[in-house]
């Protein structure tokens, strides 16, 4: 039943594939298209602004001149004054503009969690009995935090690199398009330097966090073991092992730090050695008379403006791989198959009266091991069916088909004599109710959840179902109530309590049919005879279907099936399989022994 | 922080060398502009390209030079941060593990594992940066205004003016961001936990037809994260933009000054430009000088959280204690206990409705050697307490326990621990080989863990696994189905042959059969141990030599199966129940 899928696989997208996901994005992107293109025009206005700044500081400085006495103050008050400006004007939009982005990214994200989350409550049961918790959350937090991230800083860091790259170039062409030819030696060299970096640094930073998540795993198995290790005095073993992880998660942190601390000092090189081959250049060419010293200064600027995004580049560009790594994770969960869609002309099962079969079902969880095979039950309307047998017997498997939750290789499932699979998937999940094993209850109030069930019920419903399954009294000794907020942190509630919870929430049901998989397992035997009336109460008028262990509870069954090896063994009333003597007398007995 | 420094004590020699080679690459960082502007000022006007070509190679060098010794000096800063962080989460893990159960109890498994991962995260990136910063940029920012105050005083003067309302606008934004980013960092917390609830309950969701309704509930947990993370993105993002008007404002200034300077003959225009680029670095220090202090802050916030743990006191150390003599092997005498000494505040179900009321109240039994102890009792009554006590993985608050006559608190915890094998209930197996977790690091025969096997009634299915002893369990044995795993937990209880067994809850995924041929060989095989078997189901423990009633920590019963049918009344009752009585699920 499980296969897990590895998670986060680290394969590398195909130029094809990424292709799909830009145009996918990209349609996400779309729905703002307004936004997105004022953000383009801000975006260019801005720089273009800061970009007249390092202009008009030249000219200004070239106003000054480099004589004593010489200056002319009204023109450099009139550069100046220009750049304060500029500035203002180049911030202000700036600022805009980041929130621009930042909404236009918000509400791409929105959507596309929305249709993430919305797509998750289709997805049948099956996906999520073959994919693990953490990994489904991983892509709805860290993928899709991945995605966000880039959209709002990198795509309009590539915007406006773009433009400060474009922009610098043409005004120090315009300046002196002889010293431009210094960049054409730092910037290859950079490139080639920040690539070869980027693709060293970042499978180091990858093994980083995956050793990092390994640490953090093994902590958690162990501290939760604690009192296992302790007594049996484990404590060297596991702290040697201990040490083996830590040594790994600092290791490879030293690793990736190794290289990775590089980058600064690398682009600060290569900074320098443009500003000196600049600056040489520069005052040749001044002292050949080809460039003023204002010129000079404003290349300076410029080539510091210039020379930024294209060492960035390399990094934004491993950044959107990456972006486009989770995109395309976060797109595979939107795209999984949903629960086939209800027939054309399914009805809804109206006035159940609770009469259910099952005819030569056939089914398994893969097609090559088969767990249940030619199964054949009858349940009539308002009997009691008691399934038992050994675990890994298919005890559970026969719950998921009666609810459709997977649909059988073969054979038919009926209620009052209609196919199951012709019905409307609620109208059929409505018809039934459950108590499981696995109490499940959500962060909310008590209130709210036993009253999850049911639109509109009243507070005397809710009351009346607690005193029913007997947990009224513990509810009112809690400070709040009813009002008392279930979570994993506050109260501590017992697996018992919860399960009277859900038992309770069952009894506000008012469908015909019930089923219970070891229903009261978690609570003891005295709480258990107390609810018993209230469970023969739960339990009157309707079909039910009761999976459990504790074989004195289910005595009394209309038909007792035991199930081995998917297939029925025995089928008949607890008298009856006494008197057979096979596997149910056997397991029966046992229990005495 | 203290603490930090104390374990980055050995490495003061390496740190010292370091930060001399960091020292050495900042003032060649310096020492770049000031050349720039002395070829341009001095060099330029006399004319000689030679001189210009020999200034350019200068300021080639000092670049690879910088380049060299910043590169080494932070390799060795990473080195320096890799071993004190290693010695640091080794000794937290220590700590951790030789804790008392009441002292993991209260500081929280969760929070102990992010103080392990997160906190000692912090702290790595700390030492780490703090060493290469924090050399790096104190020393460019005093350093480029001294040189700046030594090139052009008062062009310096009018770029400092600055300084105070940069510190101000990243003061005052960084602290109306910093709780806008908990405020978002909780909203997401809250997007996880419903989804992981949607998961965990997807049946009973489907079932009970509520989709829409969750998909509502999503949809307002989304907006939320929303709204949250634009309202902190959109405070943070102005950090930028004013920074970068506060500084050009500033260069303006500093064209101003500078222009009436070089009018009054005082300065020259080469000066302006090298300013400009200090400007540059300055500024950079600055933004280096504000993330080291955010970096600071986290880093000693996470650094309380390990101190916190590492200097709990050692709790559960051997006394001395008296000794008796008597003819019994596991004595309890009149044992009080509650898990709540002095925090009063969470409400439990093992206190009820009295705050203050004792897990386990006034019991005493007593044990010969090789006899059985069955306990049997409701969900939350302190069955698995009397466990826990026996192994001291707490002390009692009143009463004695004794084993052999020595009470336990007398008996070192190594020595004590080697009596036992334990099941606990939903005990855990580890991810590693079916023998491993049998022989679970000690010197256990193969032949050992096959006959433990054999009696916890697991070889059966071990023996159809293709790789036996050496199959591989999944992380919380997720391949192994409940009845597997506690067959497993029983073997690696038995495999030590211990002189007491404890099994609480250990055999309820059995069926009845398994159930009855596990008690089969335990009688058989270890006729000598003494065994605590705390159940649910009355037929796993009637059978035991003393039988033991607990109702709200209290004893109800004591005594044989036979006595207790006649005396005591739930036992009665309990046993009508599940042995014959007509319950329904």
């Amino acid at each position: 039943m499980q296969s897990p899928v590895p998670v986060g696989e680290k394969r590398k997208l195909t130029m094809k594939e990424t292709l799909k996901i830009m145009s996918r994005l990209w349609k996400y992107l779309y729905r703002f298209k307004w936004y997105g293109l004022l953000a383009i025009v801000l975006s260019i206005t801005s720089n273009l602004l800061s970009l007249v700044g390092p202009l008009l500081s030249g000219r200004a400085i070239d106003a000054i001149g480099t004589r004593p006495g010489a200056v002319d103050f009204g023109k450099v008050f009139y550069y100046c004054i220009l750049m304060v400006i500029f500035y203002i004007l180049s911030s202000v939009l700036s600022y805009i503009l980041s929130i621009l982005m930042i909404r236009i990214s918000q509400k791409v994200i929105f959507q596309m969690r929305s249709d993430v989350l919305n797509k998750l409550l289709d997805l049948p049961v099956r996906f999520f009995d073959s994919h693990q918790p953490g990994e489904i959350i991983s892509r709805i937090s860290y993928d899709i935090d991945t995605v966000n991230a880039s959209l709002s800083n990198d795509l309009l860091q590539i915007f406006t690199s773009l433009f400060t790259v474009v922009g610098s170039l043409v005004m120090m062409l315009y300046i002196s398009p002889a010293l431009v030819l210094v960049f054409a030696v730092t910037v290859p060299v950079s490139i080639l330097l920040t690539k070869y970096m980027t693709g060293k640094v970042r499978p180091l930073f990858r093994k980083r966090s995956a050793k990092l998540g390994e640490l953090s795993g093994f902590t958690e198995e162990i501290i939760s073991g604690q009192k296992t290790i302790k007594v049996y005095n484990q404590e060297k073993t596991v702290i040697r092992k201990f040490d083996e992880k830590n040594r790994e998660a600092v290791d490879s942190y030293y690793k990736a730090d190794y290289y990775g601390s590089m980058i600064g000092p690398s682009i600060n090189l290569i900074n320098n050695l443009s500003l000196a081959l600049v600056s040489m250049f520069g005052a040749l060419l001044y002292l050949f008379g080809r460039l003023t010293l204002g010129n000079l200064s404003s290349f300076v600027l410029y080539s510091r403006k210039f020379s930024g995004p294209i060492n960035e580049a390399a990094n934004i560009l491993s950044e959107l791989q990456s972006s486009f790594a989770a995109a395309e994770r976060v797109f595979r969960l939107i795209d999984e198959e949903p629960e086939p869609r209800d027939k054309e002309d399914a009805e809804a099962l109206e006035n159940v009266r609770g009469e259910v079969r099952m005819e030569d079902v056939h089914f398994g969880y893969t097609p090559e091991k088969p767990v249940i095979q030619d199964l054949n039950i009858k349940a009539q309307e308002g009997k009691l069916v008691a399934i038992v047998g050994p675990t890994g017997a298919g005890k559970t498997t026969i719950i998921n088909l009666l609810m459709r939750f997977y649909d059988p290789d073969s054979g038919t499932i009926s209620i009052d004599g209609k196919n199951i699979m012709d019905v409307t998937r609620e109208s059929l999940w409505l018809s039934y109710s459950m108590v499981l094993q696995d109490t499940w209850l959500f962060h909310g109030t008590i209130y709210d959840n036993i009253a999850y069930g049911k639109k509109g019920v009243s507070k005397e419903d809710v009351i009346a179902a607690a005193k029913a399954a007997r947990i009224h009294n513990y509810i009112m000794q809690l400070p709040d109530g009813y009002d008392t907020v279930l979570s994993d942190d506050g109260i501590n509630i017992s697996h018992g309590q919860k399960q009277l919870l859900t038992i309770a929430r069952a009894m506000l049901l008012d469908s015909k049919m019930l089923i219970l998989d070891e229903a009261t397992s978690n609570v003891d035997t005295r709480t258990e005879q107390q609810i018993q009336k209230a469970m023969r109460e739960l339990m009157r008028g309707r079909t039910c279907f009761v999976i459990a262990h504790r074989l004195s509870t289910i005595r009394n069954a209309d038909t007792i099936l035991v199930i081995k090896d998917g297939r029925i063994a025995e089928q008949g009333s607890h008298r009856e399989l006494i008197r057979l003597g096979g596997v149910y007398a056997e397991m029966y007995n046992s229990q005495f022994s | 922080m203290k603490m930090i420094f104390s374990y980055l004590r050995p490495y003061v020699p390496r740190m010292i060398l370091g930060l001399s080679i960091k020292f050495t690459g900042t003032i060649m960082d310096l020492l770049i502009p000031w050349v720039l502007s002395y070829t341009i000022d001095d060099i330029v006007p006399l004319g000689d390209v030679k001189l210009i070509f020999v200034w350019g190679g200068v300021m080639f060098l000092c670049a690879v030079t910088a380049f060299v010794t910043n590169v080494t000096a932070n390799r060795m800063a990473s080195k320096v941060a890799r071993d004190a962080t290693e010695v640091i989460r080794h000794d937290l893990f220590e700590k951790i593990s030789y804790m008392s159960c009441r002292q993991v109890d209260e500081f929280t498994i969760p929070s102990l594992e992010s103080r392990l991962t997160n906190d000692t995260y912090h702290i790595h990136r700390m030492i780490g940066m703090m060493q290469r910063l924090g050399v790096r940029a104190p020393i460019l920012l005093l350093g480029g205004i001294i040189v700046t105050l030594a090139l052009e005083p008062v062009l310096s003067l009018t770029l400092i003016l600055m300084l105070p309302f940069i510190t101000l606008l990243v003061y005052l934004i960084s602290k109306k961001g910093i709780p806008l980013f908990t405020e978002s960092q909780r909203s997401v917390d809250k997007l996880v936990r419903t989804v992981r609830e949607n998961i965990a309950g997807i049946r009973v969701i489907k079932a009970l037809s509520k989709t829409a309704y969750e998909k509502e509930r999503f949809g307002k947990v989304n907006s939320e994260v929303v709204k949250n993370e634009s309202r902190a993105g959109i405070t943070m993002a102005l950090t930028n933009p004013a920074m970068n008007l506060l500084l050009n404002l500033g260069l303006t200034l500093v064209i101003i000054t500078g222009a009436y300077r070089i009018n009054a003959g005082l300065t020259k225009s080469g000066e302006i430009i090298a300013f400009l680029t200090y400007f540059t670095i300055i500024l950079n220090a600055m933004l280096s000088i504000t993330r080291m202090f955010v970096m600071y802050s986290k880093g000693s916030a996470s650094a309380d959280r390990i101190r916190e743990v590492l200097e709990a006191p050692d709790d559960l150390v051997a006394e001395s204690v008296s000794h008796t003599n008597d003819e019994y092997h596991i004595t309890f005498e009149n044992v009080t206990f509650s898990y709540h000494k002095s925090k009063s505040s969470a409400v439990c179900f093992d206190n009820g409705r009295d705050e203050k009321k004792n897990t386990l109240e006034d019991i005493s039994f007593a044990l010969r050697k090789g006899e059985t102890l069955g306990i049997i009792g409701a969900t939350g009554s302190g069955k698995s307490t009397i466990a826990r006590l026996l192994l001291r993985l707490y002390d009692p608050d009143e009463g004695v326990i004794r084993i052999s006559g020595n009470d336990l608190r007398s008996i070192p915890q190594d020595e004590l621990h080697t009596k036992f094998g334990v099941v606990f209930q939903n005990d855990i197996l580890f991810a590693d080989t079916i023998a491993s977790n049998i022989s679970f690091g000690r010197e256990i025969s193969q032949e050992q863990i096959e006959k433990a096997a054999a009696c916890a009634q697991a070889r059966e299915f071990i023996d159809q696994l293709p790789l036996r002893y050496e199959h591989m369990l999944a992380t919380k044995s997720s391949n192994l189905s409940g009845g597997q795993k506690q067959r497993l937990l029983i073997a690696r209880a038995l495999a030590a042959d211990p002189e007491i067994l404890i099994l609480d809850d250990s055999s309820s995924a059995l069926d009845y059969k398994t159930d009855s041929l596990l008690r089969k060989a335990l009688a058989e095989d270890f006729g000598n141990t003494t065994t605590i078997i705390i159940a649910q189901r009355i037929s796993s423990i009637m059978h035991a030599d003393r039988i033991l009633i607990l109702e709200d920590g209290k004893m109800l019963g004591y005594g044989t199966h036979t006595q207790l049918l006649e005396t005591c009344e739930v036992y009665r009752e309990i046993y009508e129940l599940q042995m014959g009585g007509d319950s329904i699920a």
